[in-house]
């Protein structure tokens, strides 16, 4: 039925009185594929064969003259194995812990927010919109840049701290709070639009039900709440984790040596370390794990969320 | 019912004001001290634009301006026309593979920044052998941007009532004349959503360029982020600021035309429906 070769759709089989005749027109599975040609062409030559490359790579050898260098015959892992190691796996948790910590900050900063606009917004609500979106669409890196003026040791927190007492020499960049920060910052306007999505959506007389049926106020958000928004809810947490995980500008500005995340080892990899085989393996590991989180969402939430 | 509600309005009310605070405070203090005065520090030393001055003579910042423009402009047209094709593939036609099609798409729209950066870099310089130069980095952005365009697209043509579809058939609408009187008019908001988030992405992009610039074609995200390494100085507070006030801008054009868009993708229907 998905590809009737009449090219009707299910909602012209059912109209009544049956439709005029009309001109002839392509199968859908013609008109769909030469509309998506282009897509297809261009998602060919720059996103699958690049990515084919990268994997690859990854099972290549350091080289001389090229950055990579083949050996066919023998599928060599040592790269993963190298990018596993105590000295590059600590990179692996550190980025996973980090994005992990921001994406519940964002829960807890997120949730609250996006209920009081659903609910108590009133005729304001598209202008607290409007103050989520505004970050969102501006600049991830000026806005991580803001924090790096505030935080370093002559910024304006330390001048703030000094003025009221507190001393003026804190470290506040290269630490995990640093990272952790900028990430919840960066990335909790991801969280609060899908999740004011649900809400939005959630019929409020469920509350009601609930609180008739006799639940208390905990038992109704856990129980009732939070299992209706659950669509919004994983949609923001993926939408905070992924890009939290692999990135790169947060750390680089506000972290150092010790807070280094998955994005500056392999940019490194690609440029000072020049190690591009052992970069790919650990963009391989990075894809699996992002992967993995998105299969969980598909199987959770249905196919229909594409 | 406030009473009763599991989440205490008041509280509530609290909480999105410290929220708020911290979303805005940072940019306010950034835009704030771009017309200090004191070259370093943060101790308020007077008002001053010099900064801003000082940027009309830098010709690297202008160059990384023009170039990022030129990005921005020519990947959000390729990556609309594309994606809009996509999109309306993937809603309007019941066809096998469709939900290949919008794998592939997901997965451009969740592969880090980072993966996607190294692998052009690689196909660029291994696999294709093309210098490393402007166009290399619009096509890295078109490829970025085409799966925002299809979401957002998609999105508007899922909430679309295919009866008025039906309706300009009946009225005797050719379908390429239904597609352009009926269809088009009503996603064109979407379609302009997609190209305004194409276009602030592609502006933002840091990770991906810099890994498919050549020389001569840094953009200002680049520019700005080269500047860091020598650590923060009030010149780039002055750059942050034009670029925080052009992407508002920006959002005030763009929400004033998909208004007046969706205002007439209406009016197209009332005239479709009377004629």
């Amino acid at each position: 039925m998905d590809e009737g070769q009449d090219g009707l759709s299910e909602i012209e089989v059912e109209a009544r009185p049956p439709p005029p005749p009309r001109r002839r027109r392509l199968p859908d599975w013609i008109t769909g594929n030469l509309l998506l040609l282009p897509t297809s062409v261009w998602f060919l030559f720059l996103l699958v064969i690049p990515t084919l490359l990268v994997v690859a790579y990854s099972l290549g050898q350091r080289g001389v003259i090229t950055p990579v260098r083949f050996s066919w015959g023998h599928l060599n892992f040592s790269n993963y194995n190298l990018a596993l190691n105590p000295l590059f796996l600590p990179i692996f948790t550190r980025s996973i812990a980090y994005a992990l910590v921001s994406t519940i900050a964002c829960v807890l900063l997120g949730f609250p927010l996006a209920y009081w606009i659903a609910r108590f917004g009133g005729r304001f609500r598209n202008v607290y919109l409007v103050l989520v979106i505004i970050p969102f669409l501006t600049s991830y890196l000026i806005r991580m840049y803001a924090w790096q003026f505030i935080l370093q040791r002559n910024g304006l927190l330390n001048s703030v701290l000094g003025a009221i007492g507190l001393g003026n020499d804190h470290t506040f960049l290269n630490t995990h709070f640093a990272v952790i920060l900028g990430l919840t910052y960066g990335f909790l306007p991801f969280m609060i639009l899908p999740l004011y999505a649900s809400i939005e959506r959630m019929d409020k007389s469920l509350v009601e039900a609930s609180y008739d049926l006799g639940h208390g106020k905990t038992s109704t958000l856990f129980r009732v709440i939070i299992p209706t928004v659950s669509p919004g809810l994983i949609a923001g947490i993926l939408l905070v984790f992924i890009p939290a995980v692999g990135d790169f500008v947060t750390p680089e500005l506000l972290g150092g040596v010790k807070t280094q995340m998955f994005g500056n080892t392999v940019y490194d990899q690609f440029g000072s370390g020049n190690n591009w085989p052992l970069g790919s393996a650990m963009s391989v590991l990075l894809m699996m794990l992002i992967l993995l989180g998105v299969f969980v969402y598909l199987w959770r939430v249905g196919e229909e969320a594409l | 019912m406030s009473t009763k509600s599991a989440l205490r309005p008041r509280y509530l009310k609290l909480h999105a004001a410290l929220v708020f605070a911290f979303l805005f405070a940072p940019i306010v203090v950034l835009v704030v001290f771009s017309f200090n005065k004191a070259k370093s520090g943060t101790s308020w030393s007077g008002f001053s634009t010099r900064w801003y001055s000082s940027l009309a003579h830098n010709h690297d910042a202008l160059q990384a301006f023009r170039n990022t423009l030129k990005v921005a402009f020519i990947a959000t047209l390729f990556a609309t026309v594309i994606g809009t094709l996509a999109a309306f593939a993937l809603t309007r036609f019941r066809f096998r593979g469709r939900s290949a099609y919008s794998t592939l798409i997901f997965i451009s729209l969740v592969m880090p920044e980072i993966v996607m950066g190294i692998s052009l870099t690689a196909f660029f310089r291994r696999f294709a052998h093309v210098d490393l130069s402007i166009r290399t980095v619009i096509a890295a952005h078109i490829t970025f941007c085409i799966a925002f365009v299809v979401v957002v697209v998609k999105a508007r043509l899922t909430a679309f009532d295919n009866r008025l579809v039906e309706a300009a058939a009946d009225l005797g609408a050719t379908p390429f004349q239904a597609f352009l009187r009926v269809v088009l008019p009503l996603a064109a908001p979407g379609i302009f959503a997609g190209a305004m988030l194409a276009f602030t992405i592609s502006l933002d992009d840091v990770v991906i360029t810099s890994f498919t610039a050549g020389p001569g074609s840094t953009t200002l995200p680049l520019y700005i982020f080269g500047q860091l390494r020598f650590g923060v100085s009030p010149s780039i507070n002055a750059l942050s600021t034009i670029v925080l006030l052009s992407s508002l801008v920006l959002l005030a054009i763009g929400g004033y035309f998909s208004v007046r868009a969706a205002r007439r993708g209406a009016g197209a229907i009332d005239a479709t429906a009377l004629g």
